[in-house]
């Protein structure tokens, strides 16, 4: 079947992705991925020319120092779904959880990929790197993770590095970061690299970015960690749907009380969407199902650098959080989060320069 | 959490406890689907093949296994169409330099090309029931509401930010959808699959000792002879006797592991003792082999009593089956029947497979009485979702030591710690493929994966897929390495199995 976008004179259907939609169901597709990205709705038929386009780019996908959370995560997807993404939309010729072959085959899909698109295929790194020992910490067909990412990454068009760990080191670069673990950003500097942190990534900004791609030939504008703006623009804080009661002095005292029944702010349980970059309030979880302040408890800041050490304790609220309003940028919050958590780290007596520890760690390689 | 709550004797509260059934509940069930369509069929099932497949014949195929109203000879075309699109331009994706006409795939095309279709039905059908996790767990993956003490999800019937009597009717949807795919769709399609395969319940037996730490209270998770799942360890195979667990018998090694005890190389630490003091031997990369006569694996050996163990789907089974528990024994041994195979058949690669099925089943069944009993709950009156005591360190004793189990879809997962000072001193995890992927131990005992590997026939060395398919019968939770020997122990291939 030719995958062009065609009218269908019998049936007044389109085959898109080699599948039958009514043309209306199709460009309500396009309309609401436009409005995801933030875009005017006369860039919908673009989006779908694009999306019918005949040959499809190549991908890889690349597992580290990972659970495997962004894979399951991009089981979730729905617009467009994760079969559309395979069998339709990208060749995904590498992908440890889902591929078919193992072994000397599956690193053979890896390699045909990078010998034979150079400069041409887009990458997606899960998990984080270990530079620690010369790499030894994470090795795959008997490959250290460093090197494979040097070289899959350095000759990629692009790479998206979904979730915290493959953006900025995650879980396993916390303290004591034991096996130097960085993101694919610090490990290979001169790839082109879009961050998409969160624990897991939400796959919806995955596809976003995807289709940014093959409706406009180019990458999301990001900004200084590397994030897109259409998913980190604004912190949690300022789309919180319990934003009211917030600027309301009503406040969550215990889990279970009055006013955590009632939804009322969890700052005090120590959210941090004050200082957290990120678009869960707006495209939730799971289909608009949920996200964590919807089900009672507090942001952790999941899709912050460093997440683990520097928005823990999770439930004590951050001394003095920066500035409120919309007007705030990351690398404002992110100064004052600097002292703020220095403060609160001495408050609860761990006393650790975080940020001069983690030189120290990198220094190891 | 459970372990943190075992230290300092906290208590959660009933809806917290069915909140935390219901969640594991329903993961079991989305993932045990996932394993079998996403992750394990490409091993039985020839994608190439379903391209020759007679659309009228699937059909048939299809209506005499199951009354799945998604059967029509036109639907079967359709997904062949797009199969044949798909092949036809080229780009074969994840799909690519696979095993396809191998002499080891066994199934008629028509077989073939359903067991594509519901691959495919199964990649929708997961995303949507598992929105009963991101509900009760405000997000999935990685559910974020589990505190010490509960749950941080509020219940209030007369509340929109609470869960209520429209969550509980989403839920019961999602319960019944789930229900429904795994009765007419998974457990056919297995038995159908089973059939043309029963050789494998020959191989892939592996240790034949079996742990399992129960899972679902049925009230106070402290009262560990009523788990609904039940607790208890199967050994040699012999199923007349259900043995106690003591978790003072759990012991890990690191003889063969990256890692070194103050007191060397050949003893045995229980968790609680537990030390993680990295130290790699192994070859600089780039190499080609490790040294398995020396320390070659991250996973420490853990063993119970001195002995490896299996844990997973097919342990909790045969625990619940051998300790007669109702429904799963009626599930067994029905599948059994339908095979026309004894439970020792249950020992194999096909057993573990199979178990997995019945466990989602019995599961599946299972979490509308939860979700009744949480209904129940809230009409009385009982919204309590934290115990709060102990959530203030302050309250806490200087000195404290707790243990956690719970049974993760690949398998019993334990967690031992120690507090000192209101800070946790120590930490130890040992999880299911800890247990199953462990290397030997001092004794040179080897471990499930690679004792179930043991006398599995390979017709071409470089194209193992019948190791993928005892590999993946576990749900590995990691990419491994597995080494293929000659009976000489030369090695013949060196396969990663992911």
């Amino acid at each position: 079947m030719d995958p062009v976008l065609e009218k269908d004179p019998s049936t007044e259907t389109l085959s898109f992705l080699n599948k039958k939609v009514s043309r209306r169901d199709f460009m309500k597709f396009c309309t609401a991925m436009s409005a995801l990205l933030a875009l005017p709705a006369s860039f919908a038929p673009r989006m779908a020319e694009a999306l019918t386009n005949a040959k499809k780019p190549y991908l890889v996908w690349l597992e580290f120092q990972d659970c495997a959370g962004d894979t399951e995560s991009l089981l979730r997807a729905t617009k467009p779904t994760v079969a559309q993404i395979i069998l339709d939309i990208l060749s995904v010729d590498y992908h440890e959880t889902i591929m078919a072959p193992a072994g000397f085959q599956a690193e053979k899909s890896l390699m045909d990929v990078v010998k034979n698109n150079k400069g041409k295929y887009f990458v997606v790194v899960e998990g984080s790197i270990p530079l620690k020992d010369g790499g030894v910490y994470c090795c795959i067909g008997g490959r250290s993770a460093v090197e494979i990412v040097r070289e899959v990454c350095g000759n990629a068009l692009a790479t998206i590095a979904v979730g915290t760990c493959a953006a900025y080191g995650g879980i396993p670069a916390a303290q004591p970061n034991p096996t130097g673990a960085v993101g694919v950003k610090e490990a290979v500097p001169n790839a082109t690299v879009i961050n998409l942190p969160g624990c897991p990534m939400n796959v919806e900004n995955l596809t976003a970015c995807i289709v940014h791609y093959l409706t406009f030939g180019s990458l999301p504008l990001t900004d200084k960690l590397g994030r897109p703006y259409f998913a980190y623009g604004k912190r949690i804080h300022d789309n919180c749907e319990r934003r009211a009661h917030f600027d309301a002095g009503q406040f969550v005292r215990r889990w279970g009380d009055e006013g955590h029944r009632r939804g009322w702010c969890l700052y005090e349980m120590g959210c941090k969407g004050p200082e957290t970059f990120h678009n869960c309030p707006t495209i939730k979880w799971n289909e608009g199902t949920s996200w964590p302040v919807q089900a009672g408890h507090g942001c952790v800041g999941c899709a912050e650098p460093y997440f683990w050490d520097k928005m823990s304790p999770f439930y004590k609220r951050l001394p003095n959080p920066p500035g409120f309003g919309v007007e705030s940028t990351a690398d404002k919050v992110g100064a004052g989060l600097a002292v703020a958590t220095a403060a609160g780290l001495l408050i609860h007596g761990i006393g650790r320069a975080i940020f001069e520890g983690k030189k120290e760690e990198k220094g190891g390689e | 959490m459970r372990a943190v709550e075992n230290a300092l004797n906290i208590t959660i509260p009933d809806n917290a406890r069915l909140i935390r059934n219901l969640i594991t509940g329903i993961q079991y069930v989305q993932d045990h689907v996932i394993h079998f369509y996403h992750l394990h069929a490409l091993d039985w099932v020839d994608i190439v093949s379903a391209l020759k497949a007679d659309p009228k014949k699937t059909s048939s195929l299809a209506q005499s296994i199951s009354d799945w109203p998604k059967s029509s000879t036109e639907y079967f075309k359709g997904v062949q169409n797009k199969l044949k699109a798909f092949v036809e331009r080229g780009q074969l994706g994840p799909f690519a330099n696979a095993y396809w006409g191998h002499p080891a795939y066994k199934l008629p095309p028509e077989a073939n090309l359903m067991a594509v279709a519901h691959y495919l039905e199964a990649l929708d059908w997961q995303r949507d029931v598992i929105k009963m996790q991101a509900l009760l767990g405000a997000k999935n993956p990685h559910a974020q509401t589990y505190i010490v003490g509960g749950m941080s999800i509020p219940i209030d019937p007369n509340s929109q930010n609470a869960l209520n009597a429209g969550s509980i009717a989403f839920m019961t949807g999602l319960a019944e959808k789930a229900l429904e795919f795994v009765k007419k769709v998974y457990i056919p399609d297995l038995l159908a699959v089973a059939s043309f395969y029963k050789e494998w319940a020959g191989y892939g037996g592996g240790v034949g000792n079996f742990l399992a730490y129960g899972e679902f209270p049925n009230d106070n998770v402290s009262n560990t002879e009523n788990l609904w799942l039940p607790r208890g360890i199967i050994l040699n195979k012999d199923l007349s006797k259900v043995h106690k667990v003591d978790h003072e018998k759990i012991t890990e090694y690191v003889t063969h592991s990256w890692y070194e005890y103050s007191d060397g190389n050949k003893t045995s630490k229980h968790p609680w003792d537990g030390e993680t003091n990295y130290r790699y031997t192994g070859p600089q990369p780039p190499y080609e082999y490790l040294d398995t006569d020396g320390k070659y694996s991250w996973l420490k050996a853990p063993r119970y009593d001195d002995k490896p163990m299996e844990v997973g789907p097919l342990a909790r089974m045969l625990v619940a089956y051998a300790s007669g528990h109702k429904r799963v024994k009626e599930v067994i041994d029905s599948v059994l029947q339908k095979l026309g195979v004894g439970p020792s058949a249950l020992f194999s690669t096909l057993g573990r497979v199979a178990a997995r099925g019945v466990e989602t089943l019995v599961t599946a069944e299972q979490i509308p009485v939860w979700l009744g009993q949480l209904a129940e709950n809230m009409k009385k009156g009982d919204l309590r979702i934290h115990s709060r005591e102990g959530w203030d360190p302050s309250e806490w004793p200087k000195e404290a030591r707790g243990y956690g189990f719970h049974e993760a879809p690949r398998g019993a997962l334990g967690h031992w710690l120690s507090i000192e000072g209101r800070r946790i001193k120590n930490y130890q995890c040992v999880v299911p493929s800890t247990w199953n992927g462990s290397p030997r131990d001092a004794k040179d005992q080897r471990g499930p994966y690679e004792a179930a590997l043991i006398g599995t026939p390979v017709a071409d060395p470089e194209q193992p897929v019948e190791i993928l398919r005892t590999v993946h019968s576990f749900d590995p939770c990691m990419a491994c390495a597995v080494h293929v020997l000659d009976p000489e122990g030369r090695e013949v291939t060196r396969i990663k199995v992911i």
